[in-house]
């Protein structure tokens, strides 16, 4: 598997140069002054979309050109796609949670607000439970 | 199950002239292998960077979804009054200089790679007051916020009509900024240092198209910097 | 018969050579500041093993409070307040300082390189780096314990984390750096995988150990950072108040677990795939039998580390995450199951009519399959979501966990420890003596353990120091049980270290390996390989053929 090349420049060929990075750099820019004017106008939510698009135009433009992912070996790309992918999943997962911690009484449970208060008998916070795990020897008849 | 053969490799580590690159590290068969290798090892160390920030910039999110107005509200304190319409000067300055100083790094790596010493240096030396030019603007940035007292957790402390201390979600809002502005600019302070050991190596003459490593290793850090401040300006600074 | 032919026991088939790693140079600073493989993994695995004791010392301690129902040892009163000291102690090193350095710090880092036929890792220096962050971390977390106290759990759980006294902020530092330890050492293993194979060998020509430390390594890297980030937020929260866990100034502390186990769930496949990747080794050089379905195991190995990323929230049913997230986790968690049976079923296989022998490592290994089993299926129980409301904070799931990560890794890593003792020192150990120890160690590990499963489904809870009276003759026995386990490490200890004493005896390939660190000599050389050494054959390949050498 180790390469059996000898190059006596390191890296073999080089890809890219002066050109593509300057021309890059103006797209760049270019793409910044667009997200700020377009952070002017009111899309409602659909302004974080459009600001994120941007950004990751923006970041695939960095990594593929001044980065080199576009001539490198796959799997430098792949490492950074991994990188962003688990974040993904991590984000996602949390507002799964977040965005559904509401809801979830069924829609035919009745209105909470109007039901009958539990006896107070039932309410762990207005009567002391019993607490088998003091330190106080537990006495066996509780347990019976 | 497996046999040995004499050493095919021994004459790794020398290029066709039979010279022996004084930075080859014995392990590797060939100059080219440890290039691909520390290439690799440092893509991973970019991903953990990736998801170090990632872990905040999901801990933003969620924030931002449990205090939306406040967000908004203290968001706007990030920017300025220009001509009488608030507009995020510093950041979008900010941004336009990491730009630049990602470009004159990739051209400092181009003219490492293809021997132009002189000029390696050159745009080096351009990046990093590209980096102190950034640095500045920051400093401007956070000594107003410290003036309002627009400050994490137990320093908030703004006195006025808006943003009341006490009230959840500003205080956070700043503490998540101070904290990844912060971390970015460690990053950026770090990144000056690497530069600046660059410098030192490219003007003793140790890098050629031979060997050039720590420059695009370097140069690869410097890119992630930047590519991480492209998802925090529209976050911080225009979303609202 | 076979075994005489492939093995490369004959003595006198090669001369043992003068020199070797450990005595080539000597003196405290060849080892300090070596870039080795082999003297650092060494080094990880005298300090991992000093974590080990620390930890038992206070996993002793915690069985010893448990042992009446009045908290006290030997007459004295364990308050709460020490009670939860000890098994925060405990659970954090044992984790933080044992588990998850161990198998990848020592055996692996002396290992891997020779199994791809490499003379390092690919970052040599990096590696020593994590090995002296492993340092810092520990003196951090050990002088955490010793300035003050943690008293949260392993798991620090805001918003008790952020409000107790103590040195909670000290005990995260050290965590943090013991993060970054483990994410050099990972870094340094799947590049060493990707780049530095010996010619010839193919992705699939690699041992199995190897995938299984590959997998793992993908966590560390992958998931490591998360928790680097988890606990500055923690260590922000505690000291600046900044209003991100703690529900009192604004925070979410459900939001702390999720960030927590977004690193902790894949973290026990960091501790489990070790494991099994010493287990595909041991069982088909035992069974003296190709490894049956060797893509099936490495596949299984990659997913389940994939699949670690997606389940974390088993741990939060009950913490007041949304009904729907509690649903689908525990959905997504029965597909954990799927790889880890793969792997069960293919060792199975591969032992079946293989000509076993059972040799110490063997014994264990076989232990690691019983052991794996009640854990794993116990996990089944714990994400259900009906049965986890019931059994989750008991001892129940105390029970499941030990299973997994002291049942099967640890076994594991002793196995394998037994394993490449000859390759490592040179010395062969005493064969019954190990066999006794193995056998002590099964009885002693289910007598502590097995009662817990009872007691947990019977409503005793986890992270308690006192409890019902009715409780108590399970709690002798687990306690019992627990100083069965320190005999037979203790056995183990001198078994081992008393192969010391005597001079070098081990032949290169004590028990017919055929991946390749049982191609060099015992202790192998400092540079690994005499040759380069290039790989013909598929692993695994025990068909009686003619001497190679
Ligand atoms: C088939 C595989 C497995 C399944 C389905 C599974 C499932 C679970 C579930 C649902 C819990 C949460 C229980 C609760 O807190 O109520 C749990 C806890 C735990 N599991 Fe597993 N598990 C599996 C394998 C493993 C392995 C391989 C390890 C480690 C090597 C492990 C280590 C742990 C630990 C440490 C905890 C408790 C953490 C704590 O709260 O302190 N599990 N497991
Ligand atoms: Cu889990």
């Amino acid at each position: 598997m180790s390469t059996e090349t000898h190059t006596h420049v390191q890296g073999a060929k080089h890809h890219g140069g002066p050109l593509i990075y300057t021309a890059n750099l103006f797209a760049l820019m270019f793409l910044t002054v667009v997200t700020v004017a377009a952070a002017s106008f009111n899309f409602g939510s659909a302004n974080v979309v459009i600001a994120l698009a941007i950004a990751s135009v923006k970041a695939i433009l960095v990594g593929l050109f001044f980065m080199h992912l576009l001539w490198d070996k796959p799997v430098n790309a792949i490492i950074l796609i991994a990188g962003f992918l688990f974040l993904g999943i991590f984000l996602m997962f949390d507002f799964l949670d977040v965005t559904s911690r509401n809801n979830y009484l069924p829609r035919n449970m009745p209105n909470m607000e109007n039901a009958t208060p539990a006896p107070d008998s039932m309410n762990p916070l207005k009567t002391p439970a019993p607490r088998p795990l003091d330190p106080a020897p537990a006495k066996a008849e509780e347990h019976k | 199950m497996s046999t040995t053969l004499p050493d095919i490799h021994s004459h790794g580590g020398h290029d066709e002239h039979g010279e022996h690159n004084p930075y080859h590290q014995h392990h590797f068969a060939t100059m080219e292998q440890q290039f691909d290798t520390s290439k690799l090892g440092m893509w991973l160390f970019l991903v953990t960077e990736i998801l170090l920030f990632g872990g905040l910039f999901v801990g933003f999110g969620l924030m931002q979804h449990r205090y939306p107005q406040q967000f908004i509200e203290a968001h706007e304190h990030l920017k300025q009054d220009i001509f009488g319409r608030p507009f995020p000067l510093y950041g979008t300055i900010n941004t336009l200089v990491l730009l630049i100083s990602s470009w004159t790094m990739v051209m400092g790596v181009n003219a490492a790679q293809t021997d132009q010493k002189k000029k390696t240096v050159r745009y080096l030396v351009l990046t990093i007051l590209l980096a102190c030019v950034f640095l500045g603007i920051k400093y401007v940035e956070y000594s107003h916020k410290f003036h309002d007292g627009l400050l994490p957790g137990i320093f908030y402390a703004h006195q006025s009509e808006d943003l009341i201390k006490g009230t959840h979600g500003y205080a956070t809002f700043f503490a998540f900024y101070f904290m990844m502005t912060g971390l970015h600019g460690i990053h950026v302070l770090v990144g000056i240092g690497l530069l600046s050991w660059l410098v030192m190596r490219a003007r003793r003459g140790d890098f050629s198209s031979a060997y050039y490593t720590p420059v695009d290793l370097v140069g690869l850090y410097w890119h992630i910097v930047d590519m991480i401040w492209i998802y925090l300006f529209p976050l911080y600074y225009l979303i609202s | 018969m076979e075994r005489a032919v492939t093995s490369g026991a004959r003595i006198g088939d090669r001369p043992r050579p003068k020199k070797n790693y450990l005595n080539e140079t000597r003196g405290f600073k060849s080892w300090a500041l070596t870039v080795d493989h082999k003297r650092i993994g060494i080094m990880y695995l005298v300090g991992t093993l000093c974590a080990f004791l620390l930890g038992g010392i206070f996993a002793l301690l915690v069985r010893l409070t448990l042992l009446t129902p009045a908290h006290k040892i030997f007459g004295l009163q364990v308050t709460a307040e020490t009670y939860n000291r000890f098994f925060t102690l405990h659970g954090a090193v044992m984790v933080f300082l044992f588990i998850i350095p161990s198998i990848p710090g020592s055996l692996t880092n002396f290992v891997l390189p020779l199994m791809l036929g490499a003379k390092d890792v690919a970052f040599p220096r990096l590696n020593l780096a994590s090995f002296y962050l492993w340092i810092v971390g520990a003196v951090m977390a050990v002088s955490s314990m010793i300035i003050g106290a943690v008293d949260t759990g392993w798991t620090f759980y805001t918003p008790y984390s952020t409000t107790t006294s103590g040195t909670v902020t000290l005990m995260t530092a050290a965590v943090f750096v013991l993060g970054f330890s483990s994410i050099f050492t990972g870094l340094n293993f799947i590049a060493t995988v990707h780049k530095l194979r010996a010619p010839g060998m193919g992705w699939f020509d690699m041992p199995l150990f190897v995938w299984g430390m590959y997998s793992t390594a993908l966590i560390q890297v992958l998931a490591t950072p998360v928790l680097g980030i988890t606990l500055v937020l923690l260590m922000l929260e505690r000291v600046f108040q900044i209003g991100i866990f703690d529900s009192r100034i604004g925070g979410d502390p459900v939001l702390f677990q999720h960030f927590f186990w977004f690193y902790s769930h894949p973290a026990v496949y960091i501790m489990i795939l070790p494991g099994m990747a010493i287990i595909s080794e041991l069982i088909p050089t035992f069974s003296r039998k190709t490894i049956f379905g060797y893509r099936a195991i490495a596949y299984a190995s990659v997913s389940l580390a994939l699949v670690s990323f997606i389940v974390w929230g088993h741990h939060m049913f009950v913490a007041g995450q949304s009904q729907l997230a509690t649903v689908v986790f525990s959905a997504l968690t029965f597909l954990v199951a799927i790889p880890s049976g793969v792997k069960v079923f293919n060792w199975l296989c591969t032992m079946y009519q293989g000509n076993i022998s059972l040799e110490t490592p063997m014994l264990y290994a076989i232990s690691f399959l019983m052991l794996f089993a009640i854990g794993g299926l116990t996990g089944i129980f714990l994400g259900t979501l009906s049965t986890d409301v019931h059994l989750t904070d008991t001892y129940f799931v105390v029970a499941h966990f030990h299973y997994v990560m002291m049942g099967s890794t640890v076994t594991a890593f002793i196995g394998g420890l037994y394993y490449w003792w000859p390759k490592m020192t040179g010395r062969m150990y005493s064969e019954k003596w190990g066999q006794v120890s193995a056998v002590i160690w099964f009885i002693g590990f289910n007598a502590t353990f097995l009662p817990q499963f009872i007691l947990g489904s019977r409503g005793m809870p986890r992270r308690y120091y006192n409890y019902l009276d009715q409780f108590q003759p399970l709690h002798v026995f687990s306690t019992v049980g627990s100083w069965i386990i320190g005999l037979s490490l203790f056995m183990s200890a001198a078994v081992l270290l008393a192969s010391l004493r005597k001079p070098a005896d081990a032949p290169d390939n004590p028990w017919g390996g055929t991946t390749l660190e049982w191609q060099t000599s015992s202790p192998p050389i400092t540079h690994n390989f005499e040759d380069q050494p290039v790989l013909e054959n598929e692993p695994y390949d025990y068909r009686p053929k003619a001497v190679t050498h």
